[in-house]
């Protein structure tokens, strides 16, 4: 009998696990989707258990069908049949007729528990930034260190072992340090005379070697300060890409909870998009009613506020913002603007104006996303009914300004909205038509 | 219960058990090994494989599961999915894992938990090294179907060599051949030895036997008898029916079928459905065999414990641990307990197997009656060993399942016919209804009417090379119809020209048909 120790080996089952994903890939990318929605901005990216419907990734196989034909059985437990009673057949499932489910039927669905790794790579799978090639704007140069030779001073971390001891070794050749064990041997052979009570001018020479090679090791060190290198680093200036994105929202009283829900998503998945394209990514909350304000999140995305509202108050904070903490030479700068459409209608004038004029030549991108809801289109019976700030946009988008506007009613539309808006495309040109 | 033998005094009274804590270490599992090894070999005389017992953890576990136990296996999406979905049912706390996992090798390799406490180290052991081993050496359906000694290197093998497929012509050419081939794995399987080809000297032998048999039954009365109007088998008929010879129709085993002559498949390709076919072929007696094999198990496990501490080797609190978890593998909950999902073989193999016991050592007159070779007997041990050999789930059923046994469970046999409004109770545990439940089990059992009946019948060689299969129906029951039509892509797939499947009742008449193009595939 042999007892083996198999624990350290580990699974083997991450092959067969990965083939499985990629075969399941549509359905599990639909659920990473669904998944994703349910969650707050921050933990958007997390990985986490998905599920997928179990039909979709069915084997199989010629069997007997369910239903029909002459079946018997044998079940243990009777109580009070006799031979030839008629019983009812049940609904479903035990009891009765029906076999009890053979493999691969009635199974659940499959829970996955993806890697968050594994969960952004499919949930962002075929979207990608537009116009980046155009205004690849790039921040402060970073420095980064990178190696550049030897020195000859340093810090103590920063020593080169091999160097140093290769000039040690050149050197103590050269002045000829006695070696390892050489001394020894030399007194060896000293004793050796003295035993054989060889002349002593022989012993004297002998003698008198020894005393060299103890002096020479004693004034020729085996590590000498000048043998020392030090590695050399250079700081390389690095261009690092980096992002500011400005979330602007209106909050007022005719924004419910539905709409900012709405916007929320759309801004947690901007947020997730742009955090895999740049390595630095900053976000700027700025809402307003009839005056804008920068805020936190919490505040942006929970408390309420009331008023009018004017859009071109959240654009002069967002220019101010900019000028103040994110030149656009150094930034890149993605702009969300979400509304409900309403807009003082003399300010639309102004917000056009505003935008063709200064935060669009800024701007990497500026997307307008109108949230309603269903009750609302309802109401309004017809669906192409539109509001002022959306056809004052139109206008801009017909003249050429660059902005992607979409409408958003309902939860599910939130993530084709945001792929169709960042789908990769042959030419970027269309990207704003509704 | 067991006829517990005499316990002998002095093996109780001084200390000799083999742990009293629940750890276990690598020098523990050794002892405990031996002192089963005494009982089993020594005093029940049963004949194991020599064992190689692995630990493992539970994710282990979850992948072996994945792998159908088997310690090496080529990749496939669908063992992830098994994974998954295990991997899912355990951590949800729906589902325990197997405290063992045992493969029908040699040596027979047990694979067992880490998590287990000794007692249950124990039980395993016992449950797998011993009683599953001995059943897989000693079965006649494992002897004729399967080369325990050559399973592990054929296995190897089969992944190096899908492996190498991969690397040859992609991942994605290699999943496509492995999916038509699982999704046919049912059907790959010859469910008895094929004819042996028979050498000269028995030809030769065998003609002479004829020969002398036409001799003795000569009479020159035959000569003037009208021949039957034998020219009537047309040229074209012969030809097929010399074509059907030579392919061997009709033939069950469709992956075989298809492996050998499948006019479009390429060498690798066939190699694969070979693999798939035979690693089906060594699973086939598993199927067989399901619930004897845990009887025997469950029954020698239970010996053993029971035989442990009666000679002071586990403590009581051990034993106790054992009970509980005995009680609940053996458990059977009744038709309309939530809890049922068909007979526990476990718990029918286990009662059996006690129940033989009983009979072979206190028979009723009853007993005297119906099993006249065994009641009595007693040595309870050879009998069993001899049906253990012998038997598989359906003869084992029908041979020995006690009218004693019958009423115990409340065994019921009942018909549900779609034509009828209600269910049937056909028979039920009385005088009149023991043999009819019997059989009615017994049925239940047979692996072979479990799955369909469906063959290769013909191939129409002279015409678009169509395959025609035939699904002979039983009991009126149809092939599910969704899960067929996927099938059939896949047996377009492999076969390459059109594919027909005729599902056809016992007067011949074609009630369904399914026919599929590959270019509509």
């Amino acid at each position: 009998m042999h007892i083996i120790d198999r624990r350290r080996e580990g699974g083997k089952s991450l092959t067969n696990r990965q083939r499985f994903l990629k075969r399941s890939k549509k359905l599990v990318k639909k659920a990473v989707k669904e998944a994703a929605s349910g969650r707050s901005i921050k933990d958007t990216g997390k990985g986490g258990d998905v599920v997928i419907p179990a039909d979709g990734v069915h084997e199989p196989s010629l069997r007997k069908g369910r239903f029909g034909g002459r079946r018997e059985r044998v079940l243990p437990g009777n109580k009070e049949y006799l031979e030839g009673d008629r019983i009812e057949r049940p609904e479903d499932g035990e009891g009765g007729g029906s076999k009890a489910s053979d493999g691969g039927e009635g199974q659940d669905d499959f829970t996955f528990n993806l890697s968050s790794e594994e969960f952004m790579e499919l949930f962002l799978e075929d979207l990608e930034l537009p116009d980046l090639a155009k205004r690849q704007v790039m921040g402060v140069e970073d420095v980064i260190p990178e190696r550049a030779g030897f020195q000859s001073s340093g810090p103590p971390t920063s020593i080169a072992i091999g160097r140093t001891m290769r000039n040690s070794m050149s050197r103590r050749i050269a002045l000829k340090r006695p070696r390892e064990g050489e001394i020894e041997i030399a007194e060896k052979a000293l004793a050796k005379l003295k035993v054989d009570d060889a002349p002593s001018a022989k012993i004297k020479t002998a003698q008198d070697k020894i005393d060299t090679l103890k002096r020479r090791k004693k004034f020729i060190p085996f590590i000498d300060p000048i043998d020392v290198k030090y590695r050399r680093f250079e700081g390389v200036p690095q261009p690092v890409a980096r992002a500011v994105m400005f979330c602007l929202m209106d909050v007022s009283g005719s924004m419910d909870k539905h709409m900012k829900d709405l916007a929320k998503r759309f801004y947690s998945l901007l947020y997730l998009f742009l955090q895999t394209r740049y390595s630095r990514v900053e976000v700027v909350f700025i809402r307003h009613t009839h005056e804008a304000k920068e805020v936190d999140e919490q505040t942006f995305f929970y408390s309420r506020e009331s008023g009018g509202t004017i859009v071109s108050t959240a654009l002069e904070e967002m220019l101010e913002v900019v000028r103040d903490r994110f030149p656009a030479d150094q930034w890149n700068i993605y702009a969300a603007q979400a509304s409900d459409g309403d807009n003082l209608p003399s300010d639309n004038l102004k917000t056009v104006s505003m935008l063709q004029d200064v935060i669009l030549p800024l701007c990497q991108y500026y997307a307008y996303l109108e949230v309603g809801n269903d009750e609302q289109q309802r109401f309004r019976m017809s669906g192409d009914e539109e509001t002022g700030l959306w056809r004052a946009y139109h206008h801009l988008v017909a003249s050429g300004g660059d902005v992607a506007m979409r409408k958003v009613k309902h939860r599910r539309e939130i993530f084709p909205v945001f792929a169709d808006l960042f789908k990769k495309r042959e030419t970027a040109s269309e990207a704003a038509s509704a | 219960m067991t006829a517990q033998e005499k316990v002998k005094t002095d093996e109780t009274s001084q200390n000799n058990l083999l742990f009293e804590e629940a750890d276990w270490d690598a020098a523990l599992i050794d002892k405990v090994y031996n002192a089963i090894d005494e009982i089993a070999i020594g005093e029940m005389k049963l004949e194991p494989y020599p064992s190689q017992i692995e630990v493992i953890t539970s994710e282990q576990m979850l992948d072996a599961y994945a792998s159908t136990g088997m310690p090496l296996f080529y990749n496939h999406w669908s063992f992830g999915k098994q994974f998954a979905y295990n991997e899912a049912m355990y951590r949800k706390g729906y589902q325990g894992l197997a405290y063992e996992i045992v493969i029908n090798s040699d040596p027979c390799v047990c694979y067992i938990m880490e998590e287990n406490s000794a007692t249950m180290q124990t039980l395993v052991i016992a449950h797998a090294a011993f009683g599953h081993s001995h059943f897989f050496r000693n079965n006649y359906v494992f002897k004729q179907w399967t080369d325990a000694s050559g399973i592990i290197d054929y296995l190897a093998f089969a992944k190096s060599f899908i492996a190498k497929c991969e690397d040859k012509y992609g991942p994605d050419e290699v999943e496509k051949v492995l999916d038509s081939a699982h999704a046919l794995q049912s059907h790959g399987i010859h469910r008895y030895p094929k004819k042996r080809q028979a050498s000269l000297a028995e030809e030769a032998d065998r003609e002479r036997l004829r020969r002398e048999h036409g001799e003795a039954l000569f009479n020159d009365l035959w000569r003037t008898v009208p021949d039957k109007e034998k020219k009537q088998v047309t040229e074209d008929e012969a030809i097929l029916a010399r074509q059907r010879e030579i392919l061997g129709l009709p033939e069950e085993n469709i992956l075989y079928f298809l492996e050998k002559t499948a006019p479009r498949l390429e060498p690798w390709k066939r190699e694969i459905l070979r693999i798939v076919r035979l690693i089906a072929q060594y699973f086939y007696p598993q199927r067989q065999t399901k619930m004897m094999n845990e009887g025997c198990a469950t029954y020698t496990h239970h010996r053993i414990m029971t035989r442990l501490h009666e000679k002071g080797q586990i403590s009581d609190g051990s034993y106790l641990e054992f009970l509980h978890s005995h009680s609940g593998v053996v458990m059977q909950p009744e038709f309309d307990d939530q809890r049922f999902s068909g007979i526990n073989p476990y718990a029918l193999g286990f009662a059996m197997c006690e129940d033989i016991e009983r009979i072979c050592n206190e028979p009723t007159h009853e007993d005297l009656e119906w099993f006249p070779d065994i009641a009595g007997r007693g040595n309870h041990m050879e009998v069993l060993k001899d049906i253990w050999a012998n038997f598989r789930d359906e003869s084992f059923v029908l041979q020995y399942l006690s009218p004693h046994l019958i009423r115990k469970l409340g065994l019921f046999h009942i018909v549900d016919d779609s034509e009828e409004d209600e269910i049937e109770v056909a028979a039920i545990h009385d005088e009149r209804g023991y043999l009819k439940v019997r059989r009615a089990l017994s049925r239940d059992y047979d692996v072979s009417r479990a799955d369909p009946n469906i063959q290769v019948s013909d191939v129409d060689l002279a015409g678009d090379r169509c395959l025609n299969l035939t699904h002979y129906i039983s009991e009126g029951v149809l092939l599910d119809a969704d899960d067929t039509w996927r099938v059939m892509r896949h047996l377009c797939n492999l076969w390459g020209y059109p594919v027909a499947l005729r599902e056809v009742d016992p007067n011949g008449k074609v009630v369904e048909k399914y026919v599929l193009d590959p270019e509509d595939a």
